[in-house]
């Protein structure tokens, strides 16, 4: 099994519009990260930037589309399509979400919850092994946004994650913006819930703008939205995580009114700074 | 979670009814608008799925039209595969029967241009035939050539000044009074990296048609001027050219052929 290998730097995850830009020079990226879903057509330009891209910098194919948490077994279809595209790019990782997204045959296109039980793990499980037996290397499996709980969940999300990782040896991605939305949404302390995560299994960090809102009580009600800069209750719970963990590879994350590449490029600058900061630390 | 609760979770996404039973928050027992958030991102991030399939037609009607068609098909033809680029290819044959847009008749050509080029982006890239072999081919022995088409190609027909109405709205040609309504066939293929849509004049979509299905030169030819007796072949061949619609060219095995090998 090909194990995560992302360098432990700041990454940037692509958006074909700053393809030009990105040519223009030599980025100070330590990777770039894609949706696989959007390159599993026969050609074309999106394989041709990819391509290109591959040269010059490490690659993290990012799934959103295999609905890991559902009921119902994996779409083999969609396996085999994810194989192709791991062989063809041999990425330095391979990571999808803790979440469900088809129901029937029906693709319903977002990250729905599941409940924590002994029932859905064991489903995960069975899963994340089909998917790491599938495409010969390990995968790491993400913390989802949410915005709801199940009355069925017996499971700590945190005790649920930590339990896949151990049966399965699968890594985490630890979303911390999505650590910060949950808790919000949830009335939790974030702090307390990096606390319990299984630090040990993360290979790759997310960073990511959300929105706000207000629930049927008016208490808030944190949207992951992708659309604007890392805020800074975000930014400063990564660095404590860094503090903990030391450098590791940390993708910023911008999907809706994606901003011109400068913009994004500070963003990951930023990351960066951190990450070298607790490079000069562990130094000293 | 059983697959009962995941069913009711699903179903419930595209209804406007109370959350699914089994759901919670820490301040509320019936998480409206919490599960509202899952129903909002489903019904949006499908929506702006075929509206970056569809510009053209989005810019045509409006965000807010577009939005209305789009609930409209997502309800009934939700996506049956993660494989978003291709999902809408039936989106067009929906809008012609779709009342609200019923007085757009030249709508659903637009989309079908739309949905060609979509084809076409995602297409295999094979490269296309080099002029100057064809060029070299004695002209006694053109008449018997067969073509292979390139994967991105695409012939569409229309009642309505489809391209010019596309080009008007993606930014290719100034918006601007059409004089002269009329029928447009279009070829659309993506011989390199851009995606090109070729207008084609009378009779071409006949004869591409049928030297798409295999037909030799000179038997799409006389199609084509059956179909249309304005069609000219050299014209034609211009477009077979420059557009790169096609991968290779082969003599057809003809019983003269056979004598001679």
């Amino acid at each position: 099994m090909i194990a995560s290998t992302l360098p432990r730097r700041a990454g940037i995850g692509f958006k074909p519009e700053h393809f030009v830009d990105i040519l223009a020079a030599p980025q100070p990226i330590g990777f770039f990260e894609v949706h696989a879903e959007n390159y599993m057509g026969a050609g074309g330009p999106p394989h041709a930037q990819l391509g290109r891209l591959r040269e010059d910098y490490a690659l993290s194919i990012h799934g959103v589309g295999l609905s890991i948490g559902s009921m119902q077994p994996l779409d083999r279809d969609h396996l085999s399509r994810l194989k192709t595209l791991c062989d063809r790019y041999q990425p330095e990782s391979f990571s999808e979400h803790l979440a469900w997204s088809t129901h029937d045959s029906v693709f319903l296109n977002d990250l729905l919850p599941l409940p924590y039980t002994e029932a859905t793990l064991a489903q995960v499980v069975d899963h994340v092994e089909q998917v790491q037996a599938t495409l010969g290397r390990q995968m790491l499996l993400e913390n989802p946004a949410t915005y709801l709980l199940f009355q069925e969940s017996t499971i700590e999300e945190t005790d649920f994650l930590a339990e896949v990782a151990r049966r399965t040896g699968c890594g985490l991605l630890l979303d911390v913006n999505n650590v910060f939305v949950a808790a919000t949404n949830h009335n939790l302390d974030p702090y307390d819930y990096i606390a319990r995560f299984p630090l040990e299994a993360v290979r790759e960090i997310h960073l990511s703008g959300h929105s706000e809102t207000v629930d049927d009580l008016g208490a808030p009600l944190l949207i992951d939205s992708h659309d604007t800069p890392v805020k800074d209750p975000v930014w400063a719970l990564y660095e404590t995580v860094i503090g903990r963990i030391g450098p590791i590879a940390s993708l910023v994350e911008w999907d809706n009114d994606v901003p011109a590449w400068p913009v994004l490029r500070a963003e990951a600058g930023a990351a960066q700074d951190i990450l070298d900061a607790a490079t000069r630390q562990r130094a000293a | 979670m059983s697959a009962a609760t995941q069913n009711a979770f699903a179903v419930g996404l595209f209804d406007m009814t109370p959350p699914p039973a089994g759901l919670t928050a820490w301040n509320a027992a019936v998480p409206e608008r919490r599960y509202g958030v899952y129903r909002n991102n489903v019904s949006s991030s499908l929506t702006g799925a075929l509206a970056s399939r569809f510009p053209a037609t989005e810019t045509i009607v409006g965000p807010e039209f577009f939005g209305a068609m789009a609930q409209a098909f997502i309800r009934l033809h939700p996506p049956h595969s993660p494989l978003l680029l291709a999902y809408g290819d039936d989106f067009p044959d929906f809008i012609a029967d779709f009342e609200p847009a019923a007085e757009l008749a030249y709508l659903p050509d637009v989309m079908r241009l739309e949905v060609a080029r979509g084809k076409a982006y995602h297409a295999a890239d094979v490269t296309s035939i080099d002029p100057q072999a064809l060029a070299a081919v004695a002209p006694a022995r053109l008449g018997s050539l067969v073509f292979a088409p390139h994967p991105s190609l695409s012939i569409l027909s229309s009642f309505h000044p489809m391209v010019t109405i596309w080009a008007m709205n993606s930014g290719h040609q100034p918006l601007a009074i059409i004089e002269g309504w009329h029928g447009e066939d279009a070829l659309i293929a993506r011989p390199a990296m851009i995606v090109e849509v070729v207008p084609l004049a009378p009779g071409g979509a006949t004869f591409f048609r049928q030297l798409a299905a295999g037909t030799v030169l000179a038997g799409a030819a006389e199609a084509a001027i059956r179909a249309d007796a304005r069609f000219d072949v050299t014209t034609n061949l211009a477009t077979l050219l420059r557009s790169g619609a096609f991968t290779t060219f082969s003599q057809e095995n003809t019983d003269e052929d056979r004598d001679h090998a």
